[in-house]
């Protein structure tokens, strides 16, 4: 069990490897389908030009995530008419919806740990290596034990996204999670892919 | 209760009962999946990523019904199976249900999860057209008002598959031999993202709407009934244990138990036609029960 904490450094994503439990404090930003689309079209590709506050919440998500993490999640929140908004369920969603755009996320904001649950592809494992960056999986449904360690919801940006879809910027304390992509390549989601590929041939040879 | 006219029995208002069975639904895991995820704990190594996490799972389920918060952020659809006497308004259980749904998502016990397929808007409130929140009514013999409440959330239902046999690649042919291929692939394919260990409803035959359909309704079955059909009994059974030996483990993390068991049913099909439907359940397979006889409500 380690302890790390955003901002965090090159050194310390690098030594991080492929098992390796971590108690992770700090800032986290969640983004799931529809940010993440929206931050490569707006911001990356540029298929489309930021309206009204987007570049402005642009700077502000690049000081936020640079050596930062970003959070795969859809929280249930309360306090939303008050806006003294507390996470009261906050597990991971599947990240692997998001590949076809975390790649150039990492790389453009410099994000130094995704985190999400069932793990990520090729290209993102490329970029975790060239980052560096790692994935840290989350346990899937432990939702109210993790909006335990969210200590302080800072702010909010695209609420109009809906609530599970908008970017929360939050402060964690030991959020829990499992190194299972790291910078030299390494994925146990391919190992026990393959792993159980083989188990499977052999079932149905049977 | 009082006579309205046309005979039709005016029926109490459920809807606190009904917030209430959402509630227990979301936040309380029931007995029969808590015993199994602790079975599966103790067959873990006790280093292991796949012990921890059910062990975090355990504990949070111990928390979330302690602080009546969702056991996952994930509440899903809310799939109500409804079995009513003669003389119940199924317009009005609708409105209540729907009430109901709107009350929960106020109260936090449902995350808002009713999105337009074509705006992307969400609707802040869990309602969506008419076939959001999912309802099924049939009328029942004898007197008590039955609601069956399953939250199936998306990162599972994303898992599901359905296979058309025969097929090539599995080498799978139109008999129980052939089904196993199929159920095993997609449990494969699943990985751990389904947030294994999982638990199946798979249904042989049917057409491509009924087989999701009847699939989903076997996650309804608690863990340790019997399936009345001998065959179907041994398939379980086998299913389980080979899911198992796939070693997939809890979220993917590689470890003894993948499944958490498997529910079978078969219906009539076309000739033409051999569907094998796999609708798979995350280990929070979160299903309750509200029974309403004399005026009494109960919800287990």
């Amino acid at each position: 069990m380690r302890r790390i904490e955003t901002p965090l450094s090159e050194e310390v994503v690098r030594s991080l490897k492929v098992g390796d439990s971590v108690l992770l404090s700090g800032t986290l930003v969640t983004a799931r389908d529809t940010a993440h689309k929206w931050m490569v079209d707006t911001f990356i590709r540029k298929t489309r030009a930021p309206e009204g506050e987007e570049e402005m919440i642009h700077e502000r998500l690049q000081f936020l995530l640079r050596e930062g993490a970003i959070y795969h999640c859809g929280p249930v929140v309360t306090g939303l008419k008050t806006k003294e908004y507390v996470f009261k369920a906050a597990g991971p969603t599947t990240s692997i919806r998001e590949e076809p755009f975390q790649a150039e996320i990492i790389e453009h904001f410099r994000v130094r740990a995704v985190i999400g649950k069932g793990g990520m592809g090729p290209r993102t494992l490329a970029a975790c290596s060239r980052g560096p960056a790692v994935y840290l999986h989350a346990i899937g449904g432990a939702a109210t034990l993790i909006a335990k360690t969210i200590r302080q919801v800072r702010e909010v940006y695209k609420l109009e996204f809906g609530v599970p879809e908008a970017l929360w910027v939050v402060e964690a304390e030991d959020f829990p999670a499992i190194v299972t992509m790291d910078s030299s390549g390494q994925s146990l989601h391919s190992q026990v892919e393959s792993q159980s590929r083989r188990v499977l041939e052999e079932l149905l040879a049977s | 209760m009082e006579e309205g006219r046309e005979g039709k029995r005016l029926m109490r208002d459920l809807t606190e009962d009904l917030v209430e069975l959402i509630r227990r639904t979301s936040c309380e895991l029931p007995q029969d999946v808590r015993q199994r995820l602790a079975e599966a704990r103790i067959r873990e190594r006790p280093d292991s990523a796949a012990r921890s996490a059910l062990e975090t799972i355990l504990r949070n389920a111990d928390q979330a019904q302690q602080e009546s918060s969702p056991i996952c952020q994930d509440t899903g659809t809310p799939l109500f199976y409804v079995r009513y006497p003669a003389g119940w308004s199924t317009f009005n259980l609708r409105d209540q249900i729907r009430r109901a749904v709107v009350l929960a998502t106020e109260r936090a016990f449902l995350r808002p999860n009713a999105v337009d397929s074509l705006t992307g808007k969400n609707s802040g409130n869990n309602l969506g057209d008419p076939r959001f929140p999912t309802l099924h009514f049939e009328e029942s013999e004898g007197d008590a008002l039955v609601v069956d409440l399953m939250l199936k959330g998306g990162g599972c239902e994303n898992v599901g598959a359905q296979y058309s046999l025969p097929d090539d690649d599995l080498n799978a042919d139109r008999d129980l031999a052939g089904v196993r291929k199929a159920v095993l692939h997609a449990v494969w394919k699943a990985q751990g993202r389904g947030c294994a260990p999982g638990i199946l409803g798979v249904s042989v035959g049917g057409d491509r709407g009924s087989g999701y359909l009847a699939s989903k309704e076997q996650l309804l079955r608690p863990l340790g009934d019997q399936n009345p059909d001998p065959s179907l009994r041994q398939l379980e059974d086998q299913l389980t244990r080979e899911g198992n030996q796939l070693g997939i483990g809890p979220m993917g993390f590689g470890g003894k138990t993948t499944l958490l068991g498997v529910k079978i049913t078969s219906q009539h099909r076309l000739p033409a036609s051999f569907f094998v439907t796999v609708s798979y359940m995350c280990w929070a397979d979160r299903r309750r029960r509200l029974t309403v006889r004399e005026n009494r409500a109960e919800i287990e």
